[in-house]
């Protein structure tokens, strides 16, 4: 063992976020003291955010399986059957500490880091996602926030060449000291050559490709495992500077040389980098790993093995190859302009080996560092439930219309093109839905079929009560999904909340995880990949607890998508789903009333399916003309999206006597949806919902370019547009 | 037509470009690497796609300007042969002194994928041909340096010798600064060389060709090529 390193310290081990515990269980497993290489190597490990080691047991609770379903969590995305050969690959992960510390980068590394975990797997990443959610207006740091985090999405994504499609952008008090950047990435592959991690034969070379391993990331993934406190700015240089050009090159080298049969396993450098990824490729495989770092390809001089182990610098992978086809590999990584390095092979033995100038640095069991690696069941309490408010005791402040003007401005519900249109979205020229809509559209290579692709959660319904919260993030992603008339396929969930070593935060954790658990299961909807992300709090103060949701849907043929514009006026407007006027944690409580208060609506999942098949079938054979879900604003928010989207206004019936009015057009009952359909189909609609038990209310007619409700002042649809389009401009503008 | 698309380390509307020569001129182009020294022998038409040649970290263009393939690019250029030059391909053109004038950083400062509106200044020429003189076309724009500027003197040509071929526009082709997407001169969206075989432009009519996907406004300058080739063929 080298011993120019310094000797282990109780400091030493608190820096690299082990606990005393944790310490006890390295020194038993090894049967000494470890090098200053090998803590490292276990706090790289062992972290929150490679180990999952408070999540672990809940997760293993979610719905994983399902016919369609080719690979599950635990690999570096999830893949599912599509038909006809092909696969989607996807996955979704959060870069929420390096984003806060510096927007740009950590945005920009995100993006690249989950396009890494797709194309990994031999899919080309054909769409992109991300769910955003950062603190009050009002805040002097969110601005700069968004304006960075926004720039940097854009600009790996649009270099890269890849379609960002959509997304969420929210705003909250509670992201004030901890934004959220999760991003999604969704590729296709061949069914049948899809690659894994897992390293396979001994004695295989092991190969370092892509770019050269700086300073750059150290520690990346400890301080995504920490809580934030004044000092996070100072971490600034543990985020990695991304260059898409070089994933780029990375990606098409990548699919080139699986495409020639040259990978036996692969594995990209995310998080804690080479040491991660060799770890992972070996405990897969049941196989040990020796890395010589000598041969690793630098960019700076003079590096220690613990920095080589720990870089997170960007752009670079890890392969088993065939060795008969090495030669061939390495011509194809030159003409790239790409690094190629046999660093090491695969051994029979087991064990983790790290040499640096002629000194063994590290030698250890492999297994406990990667598979088995510490577990824990964090004790957790459920808070009680908020009591349920009642619709006749909210009182309206101001009438329906000015409402709606006013909801359609609000930093949540209005538009985002500002943000979305610093995406490029038609590149590789199969968006069919562009960003806007309930779910973005994208043709898979020349047709028929398209996928449907969204994110979806409502963090404050998931704090408010964790179980419903959870069920109805999964719910609404099912239901953005089907407005464009898809069949939900799966899910990959990235779970952000605070510190878990709280009960009150596990508590949430485990209340999610139970709902999004049973409304997977009812819908059919499996969970095929995901991150966790705890620690989210600063000073103490934890963001609200947020599943960020990604679903896929499929089309069978992408050109019966549904789109939420009105197509003509004299259609028929057909409300689907009850409506009770459940004002409790609504968008109308928080903007107009000024409260955040009680229990969020209830998720009937019997319900969401009977009523989403009953429209998806209303899409596929052509009845419906548009479709759209209701969901943060209520039905008069939905019917204005659909108008401002067309510039079609609408004529809408009065609201039922036994609800408030106010209940009745922004209440957030859930299960429900828009279409319109022409005229004369509009009673066989009614009829064939009655035969399968859905209810369905004609509540208006599309009509000229005005939006009418009887006893209400008529509004022009442009000027609903202009409401809704102008408040993020103005605020990224510091006209706010 | 016998196309050849040029490919830099980081073009990434090569794929798009490639598809939509084949969906148009019913042949698949030659993808043409960078190394290359030579253009496939009978190309009539040489494609730069758009994306971030080398990432662009430099000023954009300036690298792929300098490539070995670019020379072969001159000679035929010289020799009359046919370019389409778009966005990136567009400042890889004037880098490489094949069309004049410079793309800044757009007015705002910002990346913008937006659907803008073109007035078809002339229709007389090979890529415009499939359009009439005064049509306005929807395409969609995708860049963060498209702002197009040039000293008086080469504006005052380009104008003069009627050079200008795109222009921003409003919907309904009146110029409005409103609707000039990166702030170009004179609302410059594409221009012709002197001889009028190289045409750069900064919007992606090769993402506006069918139907099923969205507009198709962007075919008409594909089909006019294709008809002008096989003619001259």
């Amino acid at each position: 063992m080298n011993r120019n390193e310094p000797r282990i310290t109780p400091d030493l081990i608190v820096e690299h976020g082990l606990k005393p515990d944790e310490y006890d269980r390295i020194l038993k497993l090894i049967g000494r003291e470890p090098s200053l290489t090998e803590l490292g190597i276990f706090s790289a490990m062992w972290n929150e955010h490679c180990s999952y080691k408070s999540s672990k047991v809940h997760l293993r609770t979610l719905p994983t399986k399902g016919p369609w379903v080719i690979q599950g969590p635990g690999e570096n995305a999830g893949v599912i059957d599509i038909g006809d050969g092909l696969a989607c690959v996807f996955k979704m992960e959060s870069h929420n500490h390096p984003s806060y510390i510096e927007p740009y980068q950590g945005a920009a590394t995100g993006v690249g880091g989950i396009l890494r975990d797709v194309f990994t797997m031999g899919a080309r990443p054909i769409a992109c996602l991300n769910a955003l959610s950062f603190g009050a207006p009002a805040h002097p740091k969110t601005r700069h926030l968004v304006s960075g985090v926004v720039a940097g999405i854009g600009g790996y994504g649009n270099s890269f060449g890849v379609p960002t499609v959509g997304g969420s952008v929210r705003f909250h008090a509670r992201y004030d000291g901890n934004c959220l950047v999760n991003a999604m990435a969704v590729g296709i592959a061949r069914k049948d050559q899809i690659f894994y991690a897992a390293a396979s034969g001994v004695g295989m070379p092991i190969v370092y490709l892509g770019s050269k391993t700086g300073r750059d990331g150290i520690h990346g993934a400890t301080m995504a495992s920490a809580a934030f406190g004044e000092d996070s700015e100072e971490k600034r240089p543990t985020v990695q500077v991304g260059d898409p050009f070089s994933e780029k090159l990375l990606l098409e080298a990548c699919l080139e040389i699986m495409q020639k049969g040259c990978v036996i396993a692969i594995q990209d450098m995310g998080a804690a980098g080479l040491t991660c990824s060799a770890v992972e490729m070996g405990a897969k495989g049941d196989l040990g790993v020796t890395l010589d770092l000598d041969k690793v390809p630098r960019r700076e001089e003079g590096m220690s093995a613990y920095e080589m182990m720990l870089s997170e610098s960007q752009e670079r992978m890890l392969m088993v190859l065939k060795p008969e086809k090495e030669k061939e590999a390495e011509a194809i990584f030159r003409k790239w302009g790409l690094d190629f390095a046999v660093v090491g092979e695969t051994t029979s033995s087991k064990r983790f080996t790290v040499l640096h100038g002629g000194d063994v640095m590290a030698d250890l069991p492999i297994k406990e560092l990667g598979d088995l690696a510490p577990e824990y069941k964090r004790p957790f309490v459920s808070l009680a439930k908020p009591e349920e408010i009642d619709a006749e005791n909210v009182e309206a402040p101001i009438g329906i219309v000015e409402a709606l003007e006013k909801l359609l401005a609000a930093p949540d519900l209005c538009s985002k093109r500002w943000v979305w249109e610093q995406y490029d979205h038609v590149i590789l020229g199969n968006t069919v839905q562009r960003p806007g809509g309930d779910a973005a559209v994208v043709r898979i290579e020349d047709g028929p079929k398209g996928l449907a692709l969204t994110t979806d959660v409502t963090p404050r319904y998931c704090e408010a009560d964790p179980f419903e919260g959870g069920k109805q993030a999964v719910a609404e992603c099912w239901r953005n999904l089907i407005a464009v008339g898809a069949k939900p396929l799966a899910i990959t969930d990235n779970l952000n909340f605070g510190n878990p070593e709280r009960p009150e935060i596990m508590g949430q954790f485990v209340g999610c995880i139970r709902g999004i658990a049973e409304a997977c299961k009812a819908l059919d909807f499996p969970v095929v990949s995901g991150n966790v992300s705890l620690y989210n709090e600063t000073n103490g103060r934890a963001i609200m607890p947020t599943p960020s949701i990604g679903g896929v849907g499929l089309l069978d043929d992408f050109k019966k998508s549904a789109t939420l514009a009105f197509k003509r006026a004299g259609e028929t407007i057909l409300l689907i789903g009850e409506t009770t006027g459940w004002l409790g944690q609504s968008m109308y409580l928080r903007e107009i009333c000024g409260r955040e208060e009680g229990a969020p609506p209830p998720v009937d999942l019997t319900e969401e399916r009977e009523n989403g098949d009953f429209v998806r079938a209303l899409i596929l054979d052509g009845t419906a003309t548009a479709g759209h879900d209701i969901s943060d604003g209520g039905l008069l928010v939905a019917i204005a999206e659909m108008a401002i989207a067309s510039g079609i206004g609408a004529d809408l019936s009065a609201a039922p006597t036994d609800i408030p009015a106010h209940a009745h057009w922004f209440g957030e009952d859930q299960a429900r949806y828009l279409v319109t359909v022409p005229l004369p189909k509009a009673e066989a609609v009614q009829a064939r919902a009655k035969a399968v038990n859905v209810p369905v209310w004609t509540i208006g007619r599309t009509s000229g370019d005005t939006l009418t409700l009887s006893g209400e002042r008529p509004i022009l649809v442009t000027i609903l547009r202009e409401r809704f389009e102008s408040w993020l401009p103005a605020y990224m503008a510091g006209e706010l | 037509m016998k196309a050849a698309v040029l490919v830099f380390p980081g073009i990434n509307r090569d794929r798009d470009m490639a598809r939509t020569l084949r969906l148009t001129s019913g042949r698949e182009p030659a993808m043409v690497w960078h190394a290359d020294t030579e253009l496939p022998s009978g190309t009539d038409l040489v494609v730069i796609p758009g994306g971030f040649s080398y990432g662009d970290y430099l000023r954009c263009g300036a690298i792929a300007a300098r490539a070995p393939i670019m020379d072969s690019v001159r000679a035929y250029v010289a020799k009359g042969g046919l370019v389409l030059a778009v966005c990136n391909g567009f400042q890889i053109a004037c880098e490489a002194g094949l069309l004049p004038g410079v793309l800044m950083r757009n007015a705002r400062l910002k990346f913008i994928c937006r659907d803008v509106f073109l007035k078809v200044e002339r229709s007389d020429s090979p890529f415009t041909r499939g359009y009439n003189a005064g049509q306005v076309i929807r395409v969609p724009t995708a860049h963060g340096e498209g702002n197009y500027a040039a000293d008086t003197e080469t504006l005052a040509r380009l104008e003069g010798e009627g050079r200008v071929i795109f222009r921003y526009v409003a919907p309904d082709g009146a110029r409005d600064e409103a609707y000039n997407v990166n702030g170009s001169t004179n609302a410059i969206a594409g221009i012709l060389n002197e001889r009028g075989n190289v045409l750069g432009m900064m919007p992606h009519p090769e993402n506006h060709v069918e139907a099923a996907i969205g507009p198709t406004d962007g075919r008409g300058l594909f089909a006019g090529l294709v008809e002008a080739l096989d003619q001259a063929a």
